[in-house]
């Protein structure tokens, strides 16, 4: 009977390395062909069938290329100070918010944090031509201040953090107060630097946000040179489609902070995947 | 102390309190529910050919939309563009998290490279899909010429272009459904595994029946998130087939962004009928989920 079950065990086991390792093959084989491909050169992509790997040599300058042919340095610069100020504006606000929700006595409580749940069911894409009309309107197309102001604060974030302060343990709350901490001597020097895993998750996920945003960024932006990298490299392909080699550099230099922040953040990563479920 | 100042007292604290919402209260009200309300409006009025609101005309918007052959086509699109997303990403990330539930080597490095398509935007995934999608030199014809497949047009037949762009945004949603499954799977009850296992469920049987009820509210949030998530798809059409060949790829938020934005339309008021559209089909789809939630979905 044992010798049955371990001859069974070890075959479904054979069966699911083979399908895992195909499913590896076809899941990562755009992640490989992204990376290998960006030093490839014009003889290995262009020729056809097209080379797998850089069989004629590695072509690093695709890099250079890249950043030479539209202002990926400006573009480099301006996507990680919108990245920046996002991710700074959600904590902050988001961290104030769910600090009233939680330790004050709020009037209305239900009824503002229905008002914040509010806002993570309205699609964005449905609002926005009035922003849009907005931004332009205030003559903010073309700056930090237009891609950003819309996103400094997040529903999602202070439901992330408001669930982190909730167990935060009320006999040391008590004894910062008998100590004469004031609210914000509390907030800023005890509660925030306890609740470092929630706040690094609400971070991560800002970032991860900002930086990836394509929509707003599109239409918030004309000057190329005001673009943020998002945009640049979706235009790098359009305009010159005969050097795969270099449009894939611009990609992986886009794809690098946020490759970075999924691999070494994965577990911060998912400690918010699910908050945004209103439960 | 009397009434009266215990009275002012929390009328300050509850004051003070409120000052702390000020900050996401302000963004809320300018960026969201202003707008909202200014969609709301716009959608009721027409548009001049400078993109002014020329003035209040009813529902003329809204019954245009649902006589528009174009619309219409508009919402089958974004239908079967959600169908072929959703289910199918939900199925491979499934397929994969339960084969790296198993007892495998290198678990944590399949776990890492599984996961690495979350951390691609939908500009970086939809211009290396471009590049292999490229009908000429591009790696997909490349390697069907090898097993004698002429060249086939990825992005420009009409019977395929959804196909080709869904397959790439099935992709791009496959990191995160798998780390909320993951996640799920992790968090399994391990004694009912264990009764499951000395009453002699394994393999197949212990996944089918004790694994998957259990993990079904992950799933059920995966459609939920994913669904609406599939209606809000813009980049990927944009990069990869700007809406054609012949709308195939049009969908809901695209058109918007069409009837807008694109070549100086500036039909604002016709779009924003559009994006009334959108804002209640995800609503709607909202309510469902916590009417079902209240309910529950375990089977347990």
């Amino acid at each position: 009977m044992s010798r049955i079950r371990t001859a069974r065990g070890r075959q479904s086991g054979i069966g699911s390395y083979v399908v895992l390792g195909l499913l590896f093959l076809v899941v990562l084989f755009p992640v490989y062909y992204g990376l290998v491909g960006s030093f490839m050169g014009e003889r290995d992509t262009n020729s056809f069938p097209p080379a797998l790997w850089p069989v004629s040599g590695l072509h690093p300058e695709n890099y250079g290329d890249a950043l030479g042919i539209i202002p990926l340095g400006n573009q480099y610069l301006t996507s990680v100070l919108q990245t920046l100020v996002i991710t700074a504006g959600q904590m902050v606000t988001s961290a104030l918010a769910a600090y009233a929700f939680v330790f004050l006595p709020l009037r209305w409580r239900a009824f503002w944090f229905g008002v914040f749940l509010s806002t993570m069911m309205i699609p964005y894409e449905s609002i926005i031509i009035p922003n849009y009309l907005l931004i332009s309107q205030w003559g903010l197309k073309d700056t930090i201040a237009g891609l950003t102001l819309p996103f400094l604060a997040t529903g999602f974030g202070a439901f992330l953090l408001r669930q982190s302060f909730l167990s935060f343990p009320m006999e040391l709350r008590d004894a910062a107060r008998v100590d004469g901490a004031g609210h914000f001597r509390f907030l800023f020097s005890i509660l925030l630097p306890l609740s470092r895993p929630s706040l690094a998750a609400l971070g991560i996920w800002s970032a991860l946000s900002a930086w990836n945003m394509y929509f707003w960024p599109l239409l918030a932006t004309e000057d190329p040179r005001h673009q943020t990298i998002q945009i640049g490299i979706s235009q790098l392909q359009t305009s010159d489609g005969d050097s795969p080699g270099m449009v894939l550099a611009g990609v992986m230099l886009a794809l690098f902070p946020t490759l970075l922040l999924v691999i070494f953040g994965q577990r911060f990563i998912v400690r918010g995947l699910t908050a945004g479920a209103v439960k | 102390m009397s009434a009266t100042t215990v009275g002012a007292e929390r009328r300050r604290g509850s004051l003070m309190a409120f000052a702390y919402l000020v900050p996401a209260l302000v963004v809320f009200a300018v960026f969201i529910f202003w707008p909202l309300g200014k969609s709301v409006l716009l959608s009721v009025q027409g548009t001049d050919i400078i993109g002014n609101p020329s003035g209040f005309v009813g529902f003329v918007n809204y019954t245009k939309l649902f006589s528009d052959p174009d619309f219409l086509q508009v919402l089958w699109v974004t239908f079967a563009f959600t169908v072929l997303t959703v289910f199918p990403s939900i199925a491979i990330a499934l397929v994969i998290a339960l084969l790296l539930q198993s007892r495998i080597r290198a678990v944590r490095f399949f776990r890492t490279a599984f996961a690495l398509p979350f951390a691609f935007s939908v500009a970086t995934a939809s211009v290396i899909f471009g590049v292999l999608y490229n009908p000429a030199s591009g790696v997909l014809n490349g390697l069907l010429s090898y097993i004698g497949v002429d060249k086939v047009q990825w992005l420009t037949d009409p019977d395929l272009a959804i196909w080709s762009v869904a397959a790439a945004t099935v992709w791009m949603q496959l990191g995160y459904n798998l780390l909320v499954i993951s996640a799920g799977l992790g968090a399994l009850p391990e004694d009912v595994l264990e009764a499951a296992r000395l009453d002699g469920a394994s393999g197949l049987r212990l996944q089918r029946s004790i694994v998957m009820p259990l993990i079904t509210p992950q799933l059920f949030f995966l459609v939920v998130v994913g669904t609406i998530h599939a209606l809000q798809s813009f980049g990927q059409i944009k990069i990869l087939t700007v809406g054609g060949p012949q709308g195939t790829t049009t969908t809901l938020v695209y058109s918007i962004y069409e009837q807008a934005f694109a070549n100086n339309n500036s039909n604002y008021g016709y779009a924003s009928a559009q994006a009334m559209v959108l804002l209640l089909i995800v609503l709607a789809i909202t309510a469902v989920q916590f009417g079902v939630l209240e309910r529950k979905v375990f089977y347990r």
